[in-house]
Order: C-alpha cells, then sequence, then structure tokens
C-alpha cells in the first residue's frame, strides 16, 4: 500500500488546482459552522456565566408603590429563593454639549453592599456611599457614549427637581446586556442610559420612603415561573402592579436569546447548503477523474489489488481534500467566530467575553463535512472499485452521439463545427452538464440571498420610519394625563402639528393563546403615525374594533370579525372582549392599535394620554430640545431622525460584513465549480483540441470550443440560479421570522444584476485560468498516446 | 553526417521542391539526458512525390515530421516551405501555415467523436480558403455512403478514411501521414493505403508516410531510412506498387 500512498500525495499535487478549489468550497461550508456554532456558544456561555455571577433574576414585576412589609409575603411564595425590592424610575437628563434630551433610567441600589439579585460588574470607580445622596454609578456603553468619566457631573430633573448628579462609578448589569430605551427599536447609548443611585436618596426623591416600586425574585431550582408569577401578581394587584414577567420576557434577556435562536438557526441552514453542494463537488470532480484513470484502475486490479484497496485508495483522495478543506474551515470560521461575538458585544454588553468554541463544534464540522463528501463520492469509488481489470485497461469506446431530427435541425445546420461541437457535448453528457448549471446557480442563489438583505432593509426602513412615522419626535409621559397636554405642547417652540396616543400594557387571549404586549389608541385619521399596511397603505383607525399586525394575528389565529379577549394590565385592569376590525402587514414588532376614543371609553377614563407625537420645523429644534428638558413628568423622548440613523449604523455595520462573507463563499463557490467542471473537461478532451490545433484551428478557437461550452452551461444557470435565489431568500424570511421583526422579501432586479455579475467575475477567472492551461497544451503528445 | 542528395536532386530537376530542410537538428533534454532526435538533416520533397520515411522506434522519423508539418520547432537548423523559411514562424504563422498547407493524418485517427463523418472534414472546409467540397473529399477515400456516421459508428478503417478526407479536403501542399496503418490489419490498411494513393495521384499532393513496415515502402517514389536521428538512405523505387498488390 506503500506506493498507492505515493500515488495519492503525486495524484493530489499534480490536481492541485482542483484540490484547493474543492477545498474552498468545503472551507466556506466548515467555516460558516464553526463561525455560527462558536458564536452561539460563546454567547450562550457568556450570557449564562454572567446572569450566574451576577445573580440575574428569574421574576420581574413593576408596581406603583407597595410598603416594604409586603417583601415578607412575596418572600414566602413556594419557590421564592431570594428577593431584591428597588425603586425604578425615569427622568430627563441634560448633558453638557448634548443639546437633545436623554433619557435616564434610575435604579436604587443599596448603600452598603451589593444588591442580592441583578448585581453590577464595575468596570470602574466604586458603589454609591451612604452620606452622600447625588452619588450615582452610570452604565458603560452610556458614559463611553457621551465621554464621560469619574468625577464629572450631570443634571436630571428627579420628580420635578434638576439635580447635580456626581458620577463615581461605571458599571454594567446583566439585566440591561440590551439597553433599549422605551420604544426603541434598538439600544441608543447616546439618548438612554441606565443611573444607579442610592436606595435611600431615591427613595427621598420620589417620595416612597419605606416602600419600593419593583422587585425582582430568584427561584429554588425547578420552579416554574408561572405558578410564582401568578402569586405575585395577585399580591401586587392592590398596590399597582402590571403583571410579573418570567426571565425569558424580560426585554434584554428577550433580545439576546432571539439572537441566539437566529444564529442557531443560521448555523443549521447555510453550512447545510455549502456542505451539500461540496458533496456535490466531489461527487462530479471524482466521477471524472476516475473515468479519466481506468487504465491505472485496470492495472491495479490485474496485479491484484482487491476491490477495497482500490476503493479505500480513492476514499482517501477524498478524505484529504476534506481534510484540507476542513482545516481551512477551521481556521477561518474561528476567526470569523471571534470577530462575531466581539461584534455582538457591541450591541450586547458584557464585562467579560468567553470564546471558546468546543472541541464538539470542530468535531462535527469535521464530521458532518467528511461523511457528506464520502457520501458523494461514494458512487464513483464503488463504480472504480468494481471496474472488471480487463474492461478498465482498454481506453473507453468513443461516446455515442446521435443526430435527432426535430425542428432544432434546421436551425442546427446553421450552426458552424465548433458550435455544433458544443451543443453535442452538452446534450451528450446532460446530467452532467445540468449539474454544472444547478451547481453554479446554487452559488447565483447565496449571492442574490445575501444581497437581497440590503433590499429588505431599505423596505423595512421605507415601510417603518418614512410610511408609518411622519413625526419628528415623540414624547412619552410617566403617567396618563389629560388631553389639555396637546395644546400645551402645540404651543412649545418650532412645533407645527401635535397628535395624542395611549398605550396600554395588555395580555391578550384567544382560548388558550396568550400574548403579553400593548395596545395603542391613536386618531381615527391619524396624519402623523399612520397604521400602515405594507400592501394597503394607511388604514383609518375608526371602528371600535382591534387592528392587528399580521404576526400578532397569526399568533393568536384570529381573522378580522373574531373576537379577543383583552386583559388591561394597568391599573384598573377591566377585561374586555373586543373584536378584530382589521389585520395589517407589518415587518416590525406584534403591534395592536385602537381608536383612542373607544379605549378611553373602554378604560372608563376620559381623555386621556400618555404619547404624543410632534412634527417640528427643525429651524427651533434646539429652543424645543431645551423646553423637553424641563418637563416635569417626560419618561420618554424619541426623535425618528436619530433612531434611523442608529438603525441604518447598526444594521449597515452587520450586513455590510455579512454580505460580504457570503458574496466571498458564494464566489468560491461559482469559483470552484466552474474551474473544476472546465479543468476535467480539459483533461477528458485535451486530445480532441490538441487534434484540431493541428488541424489549423488558433488557439482563440479550441478556446471557444472549451469555454464556449462553460460558457453556455453559465448562461443557463443565470436564471435558474436568480429563481434558487428568491426561494431562498423567501426560506430565509420565514425561518428567521421572529416576534420582534420579519424580513421583507424585496428583491431589486439589481440584486440579481450584481449577483450575475460577481458569478460572472468569479467565473472568467477560473476560465482565464483555465484557458492559460489550454495554451500550453502539447500537441504531440497528446497526438502520440492513445487515450 | 550529412547525406548527399545532390545527384537525386537532379534527377527531378522539372519538379519542384515543396519543402526542404537544411542542417536539420532536435534536441530532447529531459532532466540532465540529452536526446539527439534529429543530427543535421538535410531533405527536398517534391511537388507530387510520395515519399515513405522507414526507420526503427526513436529513429527520429515523427520528430522530422511534426516539425515539417510545423507542430514542432527545431534545436537548430532550417525549414523552408517553397521560398518560406518556416523555421522562422511565430506560433501563429505556423496555425495558419498548417491550416492551409497541411494534412495530417495520424495512427489513432483522432476523429472528434461529437462530429458525424461529414462535420468532421467540413471541420477544416470551414476554415481553409480553397477547399473541396466535403462530400468530394469522403468520394475520393470511397465513403460516400457513411457520410453522416459518427466515428463510433464506424469501423477503424473507415474512420482512418474519414481522416485521410479531412487532412485532404483543403487541398494541401503536403500530405503527413504518421503511421495510417498502425492500427489496422493487413486487409484494412491496404484500403487506408490506397486511398493515399488516390490523393497523391489524383491531387498531387507531396505525401511522406512514416511506417515501420517495410513493405509500404514499394509504393513509394523515394524511400528514406532514419537511423539515430541522421538519414542513413535514400532509395528511390523504379517501379511503384499498387497498394493492392502489397500485402504483410
Amino acid at each position: 500500500m506503500q506506493v498507492l500512498n505515493y500515488k495519492l500525495m503525486r495524484d493530489l499535487w499534480r490536481l492541485r488546482g482542483q484540490v484547493l478549489a474543492i477545498s474552498l468550497v468545503i472551507a466556506s461550508g466548515v467555516a460558516m459552522l464553526v463561525m455560527s456554532l462558536s458564536t452561539v456558544e460563546s454567547l450562550s456561555l457568556t450570557a449564562n456565566t454572567y446572569y450566574d455571577r451576577y445573580r440575574f433574576a428569574d421574576v420581574f414585576s413593576s408596581l406603583e408603590r407597595a410598603p416594604l412589609r409586603l417583601k415578607n409575603r412575596i418572600a414566602d411564595i413556594p419557590g421564592v429563593q431570594s428577593l431584591q425590592t428597588r425603586i425604578v424610575k425615569v427622568a430627563v437628563l441634560d448633558i453638557e454639549g448634548f443639546e437633545e434630551p436623554v433619557i435616564g433610567q434610575l435604579v436604587s441600589i443599596p448603600e452598603k453592599g451589593e444588591p442580592l439579585l441583578n448585581r453590577l460588574a464595575l468596570r470602574e470607580g466604586r458603589f454609591v456611599s451612604a452620606s452622600r445622596v447625588n452619588e450615582v454609578v452610570l452604565s458603560e456603553p452610556f458614559a463611553d457614549a457621551h465621554q464621560l468619566q469619574i468625577g464629572d457631573q450631570l443634571k436630571a430633573i428627579i420628580n420635578g427637581n434638576k439635580r447635580t448628579l456626581d458620577i463615581v462609578g461605571i458599571a454594567l448589569a446583566p439585566e440591561f446586556v440590551y439597553a433599549i430605551g422605551p420604544g426603541a427599536l434598538m439600544p441608543d447609548e447616546k439618548r438612554f442610559g441606565i443611573l444607579w443611585m442610592g436606595r435611600k436618596a431615591l427613595a427621598s426623591a420620589y417620595d416612597l420612603d419605606g416602600a419600593f416600586n419593583d422587585v425582582s425574585l430568584s427561584l429554588l431550582v425547578n420552579t416554574e415561573p408561572n405558578f410564582v408569577i401568578k402569586r405575585l401578581d395577585q399580591l401586587t394587584k392592590d398596590y399597582g402592579g402590571i403583571g410579573a414577567i418570567a426571565r425569558k420576557d424580560q426585554i434584554s434577556n428577550w433580545f439576546l436569546m432571539n439572537e441566539i435562536d437566529q444564529l442557531r438557526t443560521m448555523s443549521v441552514l447555510l453550512p447545510s447548503i455549502f456542505l451539500t453542494v461540496a458533496a456535490f463537488l466531489t461527487q462530479m470532480v471524482l466521477s471524472r477523474l476516475i473515468a479519466t484513470e481506468r487504465s491505472e484502475i485496470g492495472l491495479f486490479k490485474a496485479f491484484g489489488y482487491t476491490r477495497l484497496q482500490v476503493a479505500w485508495h480513492y476514499a482517501k483522495l477524498v478524505i484529504v481534500i476534506s481534510v484540507i478543506g476542513i482545516l481551512l474551515g477551521w481556521v477561518v470560521g474561528t476567526w470569523l467566530g471571534r470577530y462575531q461575538t466581539e461584534l455582538f458585544a457591541e450591541l450586547y454588553r458584557f464585562p467579560f467575553l468567553y470564546f471558546r468554541p468546543s472541541i464538539a463544534t470542530f468535531a462535527i464540522s469535521a464530521l458532518v463535512t467528511i461523511a457528506a463528501a464520502l457520501f458523494g463520492s461514494m458512487r464513483a469509488v464503488y463504480s472504480a472499485a468494481t471496474l472488471p481489470p480487463a474492461t478498465a485497461m482498454i481506453p473507453p469506446s468513443p461516446p455515442i452521439y446521435k443526430r435527432s431530427k426535430n425542428i432544432f435541425t434546421q436551425v442546427f445546420s446553421w450552426l458552424d463545427q465548433p458550435t455544433r461541437i458544443i451543443f453535442r457535448q452538452i446534450s451528450r453528457w446532460p446530467i452532467r452538464s445540468s449539474l454544472t448549471s444547478i451547481g453554479v446557480a446554487f452559488a447565483i442563489a447565496v449571492l442574490v440571498m445575501a444581497l437581497q438583505w440590503f433590499d429588505a432593509i431599505d423596505e423595512i426602513i421605507k415601510v417603518y420610519f418614512f410610511d408609518a412615522q411622519h413625526q419628528d419626535v415623540t414624547v412619552g409621559l410617566t403617567h396618563a394625563q389629560n388631553n389639555d397636554i396637546v395644546n400645551e405642547l402645540r404651543h412649545l417652540p418650532g412645533v407645527l402639528n401635535v397628535e395624542p396616543s395611549r398605550i396600554v400594557n395588555t395580555e391578550f387571549h384567544v382560548s388558550n393563546r396568550t400574548h403579553r404586549g400593548s395596545i395603542q389608541g391613536v386618531l381615527s385619521n391619524t396624519v402623523l403615525t399612520p397604521v400602515h399596511d405594507i400592501n394597503r397603505s394607511e388604514l383609518p383607525i375608526n371602528s371600535g374594533g382591534l387592528y392587528l399586525g399580521s404576526m400578532l394575528a397569526e399568533k393568536l389565529r384570529v381573522k378580522a370579525g373574531d373576537f379577543v379577549r383583552v386583559k388591561i394590565l394597568d391599573d384598573r385592569r377591566p377585561e374586555l372582549h373586543i373584536p378584530v376590525a382589521d389585520i395589517f402587514e407589518t415587518y416590525i414588532g406584534m403591534p395592536a392599535y385602537i381608536n383612542i376614543h373607544t379605549l378611553n371609553r373602554y378604560m372608563n377614563e376620559g381623555k386621556q394620554v400618555d404619547f404624543l407625537n410632534l412634527l417640528v420645523d427643525e429651524n427651533y429644534e434646539s429652543e424645543l430640545f431645551a423646553e423637553l428638558k424641563e418637563l416635569p413628568d417626560v419618561s420618554a423622548v424619541a426623535l425618528r431622525k436619530a433612531a434611523l440613523k442608529k438603525f441604518n449604523d447598526t444594521i449597515a455595520e452587520m450586513l455590510i460584513i455579512y454580505v460580504t462573507l457570503f458574496s466571498g463563499f458564494g464566489c468560491a463557490l461559482a469559483f470552484g465549480l466552474v474551474y473544476n467542471s472546465t479543468r476535467i473537461t480539459l483533461s477528458e478532451r485535451g486530445r480532441e483540441l490538441a487534434t484540431l490545433r493541428v488541424l489549423g484551428f488558433t488557439r482563440a478557437e479550441i478556446s471557444y470550443i472549451l469555454l464556449g461550452e462553460v460558457g453556455l452551461l453559465i448562461a443557463l444557470s443565470l436564471p435558474i440560479g436568480c429563481l434558487f435565489g428568491y426561494s431562498l431568500a423567501w426560506f430565509m424570511v420565514n425561518a428567521f421570522e421572529s416576534e420582534l421583526y420579519r424580513m421583507a422579501l424585496v428583491i431589486d432586479s439589481s440584486t440579481y444584476g450584481m449577483a450575475v455579475i460577481i458569478a460572472l467575475i468569479a467565473t472568467a477567472v477560473s476560465a482565464f485560468l483555465v484557458r492559460k492551461k489550454l495554451d500550453r497544451l502539447d500537441l504531440i503528445k497528446v497526438l502520440k498516446t492513445r487515450e | 553526417m550529412k547525406f548527399n542528395n545532390n545527384n537525386e536532386s537532379s534527377n527531378r530537376e522539372n519538379s519542384q521542391t515543396t519543402l526542404s530542410t537544411k542542417a536539420l537538428s532536435k534536441i530532447y533534454q529531459t532532466g540532465d539526458v540529452k536526446v539527439h532526435a534529429l543530427h543535421d538533416v538535410d531533405l527536398s520533397l517534391y511537388e507530387s512525390e510520395l515519399v515513405v520515411l522507414l526507420g526503427a522506434s526513436g529513429s527520429g522519423k515523427s520528430t522530422l515530421v511534426n516539425i515539417i508539418g510545423g507542430l514542432d520547432i527545431p534545436t537548430s537548423g532550417q525549414v523552408f516551405f517553397y521560398e518560406d523559411e518556416l523555421t522562422a514562424y511565430n506560433d501563429h504563422q505556423l496555425t495558419m501555415f498548417r491550416r492551409e498547407n497541411v494534412g495530417f493524418v495520424f495512427q489513432f485517427y483522432n476523429l472528434i467523436p461529437s462530429l458525424t463523418a461529414l462535420e468532421n472534414v467540413s471541420l477544416v472546409t470551414e476554415i481553409s480558403k480553397n477547399p473541396m467540397q466535403p462530400e468530394e473529399a469522403l468520394s475520393i477515400v470511397g465513403l460516400t455512403e457513411r457520410i453522416n456516421h459518427f466515428p463510433a459508428q464506424l469501423s477503424g478503417g473507415e474512420q482512418q478514411r474519414v481522416a485521410i478526407a479531412r487532412a485532404i479536403a483543403k487541398r494541401p501542399s503536403i500530405l503527413l501521414c504518421d503511421e495510417p496503418t498502425g492500427a489496422l490489419d493487413s486487409k484494412t490498411g491496404v484500403l487506408v493505403l490506397d486511398a493515399i494513393e488516390r490523393v497523391n495521384q489524383e491531387l498531387g499532393t507531396t505525401t511522406v508516410l512514416i511506417t515501420h513496415n517495410a513493405v509500404i515502402s514499394d509504393m513509394a517514389d523515394r524511400v528514406i531510412t532514419l537511423a539515430d536521428g541522421e538519414i542513413v538512405s535514400i532509395d528511390k523505387n523504379a517501379h511503384r506498387s499498387k497498394p493492392q498488390e502489397l500485402s504483410w
């Protein structure tokens, strides 16, 4: 067997171009698998360790105001391990040098010792001291965004009083991994930050001495959170509790887990595509390679090598190619995985990052790959091993071509001989030819899918930020107020129009399906925030029913006319049965709208509002911002322009990386396929092409025959690839649908064009390389030998 | 050593020289080993003559034919096609020379499997300046009946005759045949030789036939024998035998 190993090594060297091309495709699949798996593992491991070490709570509940003695009754709920009461409030901050109002979430921490739950990871400085009431610890991303340091000061309107706060520490916390402001789509660390203050300082500022308005619980192992939540809700009902939530619904954790889930989906989906193509590619290359090695196989068998030995020899070829791909994929995948994890760590803030891809990740990727490659090449190896030696040693009889008499015969007679060679070649090997076309189509599909993301994001931005939002500023109030506030705001500088809305936290029930969310009451003919359907444009909210986003309607499985049981979580909590008036298509979130007057009637309240949408003359922005900073009871200020910019920046950064990555992989695919099929065709037909050269055909003319065939197959693959691309995009949109968003399935024609151009370039490069080989064709050698 | 062929060139003074070589040498270098495939060969080929090149394997006959056919370039020496110096041609000029003036016939036919007999011939007629009709070329080699068959549907002798038709369809000045009967039995071989003979007679094409089968030399005007890269003898046949008279 020693000699066979030499042969193997020399074969690999001789075929190095093809070996490398297949390895690249395999490496792409492996790299993607390692990247996704290692990111998933790292983020999960980091999150879990963080949660454990800093005692992230299992249940969270907000309420209006409860006396401290309620604490003991909560602690008595079976399954509760420990609890932490807190004061959590929202304040408008004034940061020097930053014009816009900033929202700060104030969270109390004990002046002595660490909190029992939701501990802080102190990054710099110290915790607050008992003696000084104006000390704060700032969240790190917020401090970074404003370049605030220990010793700096910032102003805040706390319960209507302007206070100057001293920064003594900078920290991170497990409940604010994804620190998202009220009503925002993603964290904006410039406009939303966390401020931890001493418990006593906050209590006296908000008149909550001996009381609390927030409680977190940790549970004993194997305790069902829903059971505890039910008991907790009963206890907090009389204190303005709006219903507790489990860790999985806690906003920061929910976003993080959603992200990890999506990555997990991706780790299955995309590498599968690549490894399938790699398997198919090895099959294609190997079966044709073996065809050119027939006589050698015959010789081995004539010498007495067994089928198994011959099969193993070729299996080793596959394994070596796979191993090269795997090693390359491991290196690139690990690097990409680390890069991706670090990228996520900018959005999801952890005090530490564990990047430790497990051995299992590498093992899985290697096993899956070798299995796929061996499976793909099984047929070729088998046919090599079972070839009788006598048959193998004589050259294969010339392939039989047929002349077909049909409508094409006439067209065919107009073609010159080289073109006829091309057509006959393709029709003689229809399966091989279509496999090449399909392979390249796959590559184009991957490119279309990747590039489509730009179109999808553009569409989402258009619908979400432009079609459905015409306001410039949204102001949120800490409590619902009388409609008079609308007129007050109308008189602020630069305000051109004001429209109120009312948001109430609700639970939707339809038979045993529930969804916790909110209902937004809007004016029937709202101009600033129209309820926008992707396909039908604006809907008037003029009936007494609910207008549900399609994702919510799907979750609850309701259609227009059905009734939804709505439990209001705020204050008085009437339970309502409201008909569904209409369902509209959305990309983001699970919104539910209702006419604001209907909502107020349901709530048994007068004209109450808690969100105000403002149309603003931008020349007066500074004056308006200054006034807003002074307003009491403001819980949120959101600027559409800033939100859009943040969305664009964050998404664009991620997208460019992914699109580049996938385009690279798509190119590797196209290149690997085209190079291999052309290269093999060249070795199969070198004799024929050399003959043509001898007969007086120029290099360009024989290149036409070889590359014309490939060109024709690629031309066929272009429309198929675009079709595949659309299907793949459709598949991805469905696979990635979450409660948070649904990707838009919009593919611009320029996206198809771009994918096609990239694939053509990859093809041109491989054609160029083969053309160089063609130029070096040894005419005499080819003619003197018998195939 | 130079072989003196002056006296015999004077015998043919009424025929023009189609192709001539001067001090032609070819050295193949493989690693440290130098092989003198041709050594100082001087040779002239005349219009419409049929020359048989005889020699053992490795004597240099294929190398000689490859060089005069524009497939290979010599290490030193010159080749003239009429007055033009072939050895000064670049790759493209050599391609054009082959396209217009040289017909090749090989031992293993080298037909394009995806083209029919007729199309294999048309392959050449489409790119040359003054070709005959492909059907005409095929009728010269006696294959009128099977013009629409693919190579896989033809016998070895038939395939070789298609190759000859393909080689002559361009009306080449020189027809070079490298062991055209090497893969064929004697009976089929005679048919192929007959086709070559007809081409030579009817079209007046200068024909060079490589063989190591001495019997075939009886059909030649001249028989040139090579050994170790040098011409060792040039014999003129007083009488050319008909291929049908040959057997081996």
